[in-house]
C-alpha cells in the first residue's frame, strides 16, 4: 500500500517539476511548482519527518510561492518568451542529460557498496517534535542564531533593495 | 514489508535535480529560471531527509530546518532584486539584460 502512495507523490513530484519547466506561461509555472512541493511535504510524511512536511507546506507553498506569484503579477509580463528553442537550449539539454545520466549510473553503481538498509528496522528519530528541539538547542545552538541573524540581515536588505534611488541613470 | 528503499528516493532527488538544473540552463525569463533554482533545493532536501530516515540520524533533518530558512530569505532578497532590475530596466527576460555584454 505505501509503495503506491510513494509512486503516486514521486509521479507527482516529477511530473510538476516537469511542468514548471516546459509551461512557457510564469502563472503556471509557478502553480506546478506548488503542486510539486504537495508531493514532496508528501515523501517526507512517507519518511516519517511530519515536522518536516508540514514546515515545507507552510514556509514553501504558503510564503515562497505566494511570493513567486505576487511578483509575476506585479511585474505584469507578456505571457510566453520568444526565441523558446534555439542552439544554446539545446547545448543545454545535452549537459542536463549527461549530469542526469552520470548521478543516476553512479548512484546504481555505487548503491550495493552501501549497507542493505531497511526502514522498518531503523527508529524513525526525525517522526517526534522533541529530538528537533534537543538537537537544534544543544548541538546546533550556534547555527540558529546564525541563521537567526540571516533573516535579519536579509530583512534590512529587503527594504534597502526595495528603495528608490534618485540621481542613478540607467545603463543602456 | 516494503519495497520502497533509500534508492527510490535518492532517484526521485536526482530526477527533480536534473530537471530543475536543466530548466536553469533553458529558461529565459529570470521569476522561472529562479523558480527551477527552488527545484533543486527541495531536491536536496529529499536527498538529506532520505538519508536521515534510512540511517536512523536527526542531522540531515536539521539540515533541512536550515535550508529552509535559507531558502525563505534567499528567495525574499532575490525577488527583491528582480523588482529593481524590472524598475530599472523594463524586462525580466535574460537575453535582454546584457548590459555587460561589449
Amino acid at each position: 500500500m505505501s509503495d503506491i502512495i510513494f509512486h503516486v507523490f514521486a509521479f507527482l513530484t516529477i511530473g510538476s517539476s516537469v511542468a514548471v519547466v516546459i509551461n512557457h506561461n510564469a502563472v503556471n509555472s509557478a502553480l506546478a511548482f506548488l503542486v510539486g512541493l504537495f508531493g514532496v511535504a508528501g515523501l517526507f510524511v512517507l519518511l516519517d519527518s511530519f515536522l518536516l512536511a508540514v514546515l515545507m507546506i507552510l514556509v514553501y507553498a504558503g510564503a515562497v510561492v505566494a511570493l513567486f506569484l505576487f511578483i509575476i503579477m506585479l511585474l505584469d509580463m507578456k505571457g510566453g518568451e520568444r526565441n523558446a528553442f534555439s542552439k544554446p537550449t539545446a547545448i543545454a539539454g545535452l549537459i542536463g542529460a549527461a549530469l542526469l545520466a552520470v548521478c543516476s549510473t553512479s548512484l546504481a553503481k555505487g548503491f550495493n557498496l552501501l549497507p542493505a538498509a531497511d526502514a522498518a528496522s531503523v527508529i524513525p528519530v526525525g517522526a517526534t517534535l522533541r529530538n528537533y528541539a534537543d538537537q537544534l538547542f544543544t548541538v546546533y545552538l550556534l547555527p540558529v542564531q546564525v541563521v537567526g541573524f540571516l533573516l535579519l540581515i536579509a530583512m534590512l536588505g529587503v527594504i534597502v533593495l526595495s528603495k528608490k534611488f534618485e540621481g542613478l541613470e540607467d545603463v543602456k | 514489508m516494503s519495497s520502497i528503499g533509500l534508492f527510490h528516493y535518492l532517484m526521485v532527488a536526482t530526477l527533480m535535480f536534473s530537471i530543475g538544473f536543466v530548466g536553469v540552463l533553458i529558461r529565459k525569463n529570470t521569476l522561472v529560471i529562479y523558480m527551477c533554482l527552488e527545484l533543486m533545493l527541495v531536491a536536496s532536501t529529499i536527498a538529506l531527509v532520505a538519508f536521515s530516515r534510512f540511517n536512523g540520524t536527526m542531522d540531515g533533518n536539521v539540515f533541512v530546518f536550515f535550508i529552509l530558512t535559507v531558502a525563505a530569505a534567499e528567495v525574499a532578497v532575490g525577488l527583491a532584486i528582480i523588482v529593481a532590475l524590472f524598475r530599472r530596466r523594463q524586462t525580466v527576460q535574460v537575453d535582454e539584460l546584457n548590459a555587460l555584454k561589449n
